[in-house]
């Protein structure tokens, strides 16, 4: 199936790479066309699934949404692209979608040698190993041996085989390509662990047949930060993309969030006040409405808002703040001055 | 003179375009002429627009450091080796479960399409049933079914079975034991090749003595004695070391002996299974289309039921299956693919994850159809050599 997939994207790019030219123009073409097409997660909790009623959730979902309201100041103005993550970036290229927020970390190689870039990263994740707890181990040390299910085409292929290799131990990866069939061998004992990216993770246990069997060992391997991508050589559509998800952070820190924003107009704040758009500058400087962060806020939320509902403590996947934290509570998740 | 005169004439007169033989050139030429352009304008503007994108072309990626592991390899293979070496594992993957496979499936498909011919019912309607439904389900699905059984019935390797000392069956694999390494096992492959060409020859002579002499010689238990009798002398001259590398538990998982992972059973018995029903009706097929007055008049010469088989059906029934039965390994090879969906690092498999890591998709598509067209055509290339050699001579 997926080489199906494989061989229409390697189509698509020998069609699509027809079409002219689009550098800066990225801007004009949505704006023509009335929406933005996302490429995000064919089904992973939290970041990018279609629930029972069809509509798509999750945190890359809601930054797709993010852009569209500071673009068109309506966050429905989008239409989502299910990807794998063989073909993830291929379709970037092609032009068959206009950001890419599909969990994919920022690599060097990857933003050199893809014809991409990348903007503020919207979650800073690491990889894991999830085991059964029968298994009896405490720490990846223990794991020498160890036969590991992986999921290909991702980043994690290569972390797990640089842990193995530093530590000097032996192990023997199980590369299966569709995540629910690598589920089914993972939790039926084929494999000792699963790997891969521990907000990925969280979501397997949650699905597994009884969650409680399972634990994520202490060990983070890698460093993930799951950032949207758009492409090379369109400076202006990636400042966009970057102050969208920027402007979420900045109003978790100012404090405003999608309840309060319209009082936050009134504020006496000049920070607010510039960031809310109610002294002009910031929007114009974008090439957007001067009202854009607003809009963000009100439609989508502010990034703490956005995490809560997608991936917090109370969503079946029940992951804590941690690295994504505002810089001002021990976390990574700092905007520059909007100004 | 008359003709030529006609011919002078139509020179003449004749326009080249109402010229049969001018026309034909004509036409040939444009055509080259449009996929030329075709093929210009295609690799030009990819070309142009990887470039205009910053993305890297060319095969250079090759040489760089592939830093995946992969489960299951031939050769010595690290994440520290090239993508070169990688991909040259997944061939060799590909290979292994293609050639194993295709062996399997002839010697099965035989055996099931005689056993259609069969006179006894039970069994000819067994085969009959075993066709039918391996037929029609999708060899994907079939895949699917037999890794499943594969992972959710065997056990765990700490309570791996154990039908013969040393050898384990468990959801890790099947473990056996093999000979230690020696130097004795290269002489022993020089034997056995040798012994090969001895029994080639002395098949040949037997056949010429016979066709002087009608004197027949038991060449099957003599070319038998031979391939066995010479690697056992060697191995009998360096000693016979009886040195065995058994499989042993340590920890997660066995240490030592060979192994074959669940995902190559998987996918070896899925194609084999799936491949094998349709080369029994080819051999059903190559079998009926013999007249059956041919096997009659063989008896009548009082020939014994298995020379009838090798003297006079099958050399005339083989040239009926060679062809259908060469598609049918091809079809074998190219379904070997399906391993990326149950885990078996093949080519595609590796080449998948090479055009992941690199971002360089058309070189990655290039290289599988490239590895595929040579497997194919290699092939076909014996197969047709195979099927001259089998093919009826007329006099």
């Amino acid at each position: 199936m997926k080489r199906i997939g494989l061989c229409v994207v390697a189509l698509a790019l020998f069609t699509l790479l027809a079409a002219p030219a689009m550098a800066g123009e990225t801007l004009d073409a949505v704006k023509a066309k009335g929406f933005i097409q996302v490429g995000v997660n064919q089904g992973l909790f939290g970041f990018g699934a279609a629930d029972d009623k069809g509509v798509w959730r999750g945190l890359d979902v809601d930054t797709g949404r993010a852009i569209a309201a500071a673009v068109f100041g309506d966050a429905t103005k989008v239409k989502f692209t299910p990807l794998t993550a063989v073909q993830r970036f291929t379709a970037l290229q092609s032009g068959e979608i206009d950001v890419l927020c599909r969990n994919a970390t920022r690599t060097l190689s990857r933003e050199t040698s893809l014809g991409l870039n990348f903007c503020q990263t919207n979650y800073y994740d690491g990889q894991g190993f999830l085991i059964p707890k029968k298994l009896g181990v405490k720490s990846a040390k223990e794991l020498d041996g160890a036969t590991v299910c992986v999921l290909p085409g991702t980043t994690t292929e290569l972390n797990a085989a640089d842990y193995f290799r530093s530590s000097g131990m032996q192990w023997k990866p199980v590369v299966i390509e569709s995540t629910p069939e690598l589920n089914k061998a993972f939790f039926a004992g084929r494999c000792d662990s699963l790997t891969s990216d521990i907000s990925q993770l969280a979501g397997v246990r949650a699905v597994a047949p009884n969650p409680a069997d399972y634990m994520i060992l202490p060990e983070v391997i890698s460093k993930e930060p799951l950032s949207p991508a758009v492409r090379h050589g369109d400076d202006q559509w990636m400042d966009i993309v970057d102050f969208t998800v920027l402007a979420m952070i900045n109003a978790e820190e100012l404090g405003i969030t999608s309840e309060n924003v319209d009082e936050m107009l009134k504020s006496k704040d000049p920070k607010i006040q510039r960031f809310l758009g109610v002294n002009a500058g910031n929007g114009k400087a974008l090439g957007l409405d001067e009202k854009f962060a607003y809009n963000i806020v009100k439609q989508v939320g502010n990034y703490g808002e956005v995490f809560e509902r997608n991936v917090g403590v109370d969503t079946p996947l029940g992951l804590e703040r941690g690295l994504n934290a505002l810089w001002t509570d021990g976390g990574l998740m700092y905007a520059p001055p909007f100004k | 003179m008359r003709d030529r005169n006609i011919s002078d004439l139509m020179a003449g007169t004749v326009p080249f375009w109402n010229d049969p033989d001018k026309r034909a050139i004509i036409y040939q030429i444009l055509t080259l002429a449009l996929v030329a352009m075709a093929a210009y304008y295609l690799i030009s503007n990819t070309l142009a627009n990887l470039e205009r994108q910053n993305i890297a072309t060319g095969f250079g990626f090759l040489q760089k450091e592939s830093s995946f592991e992969i489960g299951e390899s031939l050769i010595g293979y690290s994440a520290s080796d090239t993508y070169a070496r990688a991909l040259w594992v997944g061939v060799l993957n590909t290979l292994k479960v293609s050639f194993i496979g295709v062996v399997v499936t002839v010697i099965l498909g035989t055996i099931i399409g005689i056993a259609r011919l069969s006179t006894n019912w039970l069994v000819s309607k067994l085969a009959g049933i075993y066709i039918e439904v391996m037929q029609d389900i999708p060899v994907l699905l079939q895949l699917f079914f037999w890794y499943a059984i594969f992972y959710e019935n065997l056990p765990s390797p700490h309570r791996a079975m154990t039908p013969f000392a040393g050898v384990f069956l468990s959801n890790r694999g099947f473990m056996f034991p093999v000979p230690e390494s020696h130097p004795a096992h290269r002489y022993m492959l020089l034997a056995f090749a040798a012994a090969c060409i001895a029994a080639w020859a002395l098949r040949r002579w037997a056949r010429k003595r016979q066709a002087r002499t009608g004197r027949i010689f038991p060449v099957i238990r003599a070319n038998g004695c031979i391939l066995l009798g010479l690697p056992i002398l060697v191995w009998t001259l360096f000693g016979a070391p009886t040195q065995m590398d058994v499989p042993e538990l340590s920890g997660f998982n066995f240490i030592g002996g060979v192994s074959l992972s669940p995902e190559f059973g998987a996918l070896l018995l899925g194609l084999v299974l799936y491949t094998a029903a349709f080369v029994a009706e080819i051999v059903r097929a190559g079998i009926q289309s013999v007249s059956y007055g041919q096997r009659e008049a063989a008896e009548a010469l009082g020939l014994r039921p298995g020379m009838v088989l090798n003297l006079v059906i099958l050399p005339q029934a083989l040239r009926v299956i060679i062809p259908p039965l060469t598609s049918q390994m091809l079809n074998l090879t190219k379904n070997s693919s399906l391993a990326v969906a149950i885990g078996y690092p093949d080519f595609v498999s590796v080449a998948n994850t090479t055009i992941n890591q690199t971002g360089q998709a058309i070189e990655g598509v290039m290289l599988i159809m490239a590895c595929y067209l040579c497997f194919s055509l290699l092939t076909s290339l014996f197969m047709n050599w195979y099927n001259k050699k089998m093919a009826l001579v007329e006099r």
